[in-house]
């Protein structure tokens, strides 16, 4: 790799950092933005030459408000007084050098930053896209890649989601424990979201894929700021161990390979050791949430050598206790495919029968339903099912896995 | 001379290589680490999962602390055991290591089995 390439990571990884600190200098996302992008245009110049700074993030951060600080001076020459505001830190932009950079302001600067994102109004997508585009630093035209959209689109996208937050007032006041709870919350969630725009990138979409790589490193990144959170630490096991089994999710030819037919030599083992080794520490702490509980679901699957060797009991367990967490009948049905494992279809069936009103219109129900009739003999009602599953699928790998059960009924007969 | 060679490097950096950078990385460093365990030189070589894996027990009010040991802005990521004639020849592996690898630090740190273990 050239110096250039290297130095090309080391901004990628300063940018949650350097942007969100000076976000908190300016109050301008515009400006925050602009700053690092000068940051970055002197640091390609002077950093070949004089090696990269020990800190770069530091580097990024007194650079950039030195840059931004001349040009709104520059600026201001030109058309109005600068905003009072904007130049409340010129002063002592001097002593930038003996400005010791505050550990504690870092991380609620990079939580701000990533908490701008997920302002309730905007649609999840919304929030996605202006993470990408403001946190990650990815670029309009691979966002736009990645959901399958035009650049200009994603572009007035993007606009729109940014006036939104800007005129919502970004909160800089230092937050208070339980703001900080809840930002976290929210932030966990939007970082999920990302992960699973990824996750559900078919086996040719790398670009949008890509994007679970993005949302564990920057889960990497809160956890580094946040070492003791038991839920971040559930959220980064749960994405490693999703994550670990990518190579093994698609067939040659592109079709979806359910888990219990994957290959398993194609799992990922360091993913899956580090998801194992967090899922672990955080349930020292005995504060269980959803993610810390999904985990440790993942992490039975990933435990389990053959899918014979699944420790079912204790998985069934896991959703019940998720289900006290966050009912839903999702997550009812995901137990249930536990109960059929341990207890067979019909016990399995009673327990999803309830549902059947509030998710008739979920593939994953009527394709359950099928394969627990299907095992009782009750082939006039399996088929009966499994039309209804095709009809509800939402990709044709659903639909070509529905098949096979409905070609299987058909020998049966 | 039994030796370790500990490698640090920026943790937040490395983690955000792309794939390609990565096996690019890897690949190079490879090529180092055939030629020196083809000479029996090299012993095994251990990769340390990420900071935010760590775990660390104080003694002094039994503490358990999530995280690693010491804040740093440079990790300690993995290390090398080697077995090498001299100290040169132990830095002339880790500039070997220093080549393929775009950064971070090398620290060469001798050491001796005190239990073999299991």
């Amino acid at each position: 790799m050239s110096d250039l390439a290297w130095i090309e990571g080391a901004l990628v990884a300063a940018r949650p950092q350097a942007v969100a600190a000076l976000l908190r200098y300016f109050r301008d996302l515009d400006l925050a933005e602009e700053a690092y992008q000068d940051a970055c245009l002197r640091a390609l110049k002077s950093w070949p030459k004089n090696g990269p700074p020990r800190d770069a993030a530091s580097w990024l951060i007194m650079v950039g408000r030195n840059a931004a600080i001349d040009s709104v001076r520059k600026r201001s020459k030109l058309t109005e007084l600068p905003d009072e505001d904007v130049l409340s830190d010129g002063e002592d932009a001097e002593a930038a050098e003996a400005d010791r950079l505050d550990a504690a302001d870092y991380r609620d600067d990079v939580l701000r930053l990533l908490f701008i994102c997920c302002h309730p109004d905007l649609p999840a997508t919304q929030q996605i896209a202006l993470a990408l585009r403001l946190v990650s630093g990815l670029s309009v035209k691979q966002i736009a890649r990645a959901f399958l959209i035009g650049e200009s689109a994603m572009e007035q996208r993007i606009t729109r989601a940014k006036a939104k937050v800007s005129g919502a007032g970004v909160p800089f006041e230092t937050p208070g424990a339980v703001e900080r709870a809840e930002r976290l919350a929210a932030v966990a969630a939007m970082l999920y979201l990302v992960f699973n725009e990824g996750y559900s990138a078919g086996a040719d979409q790398n670009e949008r894929a890509a994007l679970c790589d993005e949302a564990i490193r920057l889960t990497r990144l809160l956890l580094r700021m946040y070492p003791a959170e038991p839920e971040i630490m559930g959220l980064l096991s749960l994405m490693l161990l999703q994550h670990s089994r990518w190579a093994a999710r698609f067939a040659a030819d592109g079709s979806a390979v359910l888990l219990e037919q994957q290959d398993r030599s194609l799992w990922k083992s360091s993913l899956i050791q580090e998801g194992l080794a967090l899922i672990d520490k955080a349930m020292r702490a005995r504060k269980s949430g959803p993610y810390q509980i999904q985990a440790a679901i993942a992490g039975l699957h990933a435990d389990a050598a053959t899918a014979e060797e699944t420790d079912w009991a204790e998985i069934e367990q896991l959703y019940a206790a998720l289900e006290l967490h966050t009912p839903s009948p999702v997550v009812t049905l995901n137990r249930a495919v536990a109960v059929s494992k341990l207890r067979g279809p019909e016990a399995a069936l009673t327990m999803i029968e309830p549902l059947a009103e509030r998710l008739d219109k979920y593939f994953y129900f009527h394709g359950m339903r099928g394969a627990m009739l299907k095992e009782l003999g009750r082939a006039k009602d399996a088929r009966e099912a499994f039309n209804r599953a095709i009809a509800l699928a939402n990709t044709p790998a659903e639909a070509a896995h529905i098949r096979q059960h409905l070609d299987a009924l058909s020998v049966q007969k | 001379m039994k030796c370790a060679i500990l490698c640090y490097n920026d943790e937040a950096a490395v983690f955000s290589w792309t794939k390609e950078e990565d096996d690019a990385v890897m690949a190079r460093l490879n090529v180092v680490h055939e030629k020196w365990e083809k000479a029996g030189k090299l012993k095994p070589s251990i990769r340390l999962l990420p900071t935010s894996a760590a775990t660390t027990l104080r003694k002094s009010d039994d503490a358990v602390l999530d995280g690693p040991y010491a804040e740093t802005k440079e990790q300690l990521l993995g290390f090398y055991i080697i077995d090498v004639d001299n100290l040169e020849e132990g830095l002339a592996f880790a500039r070997e290591l220093t080549a393929a690898n775009p950064g971070g630090a090398y620290e060469l740190r001798p050491i001796m089995i005190y239990n073999q273990g299991a």
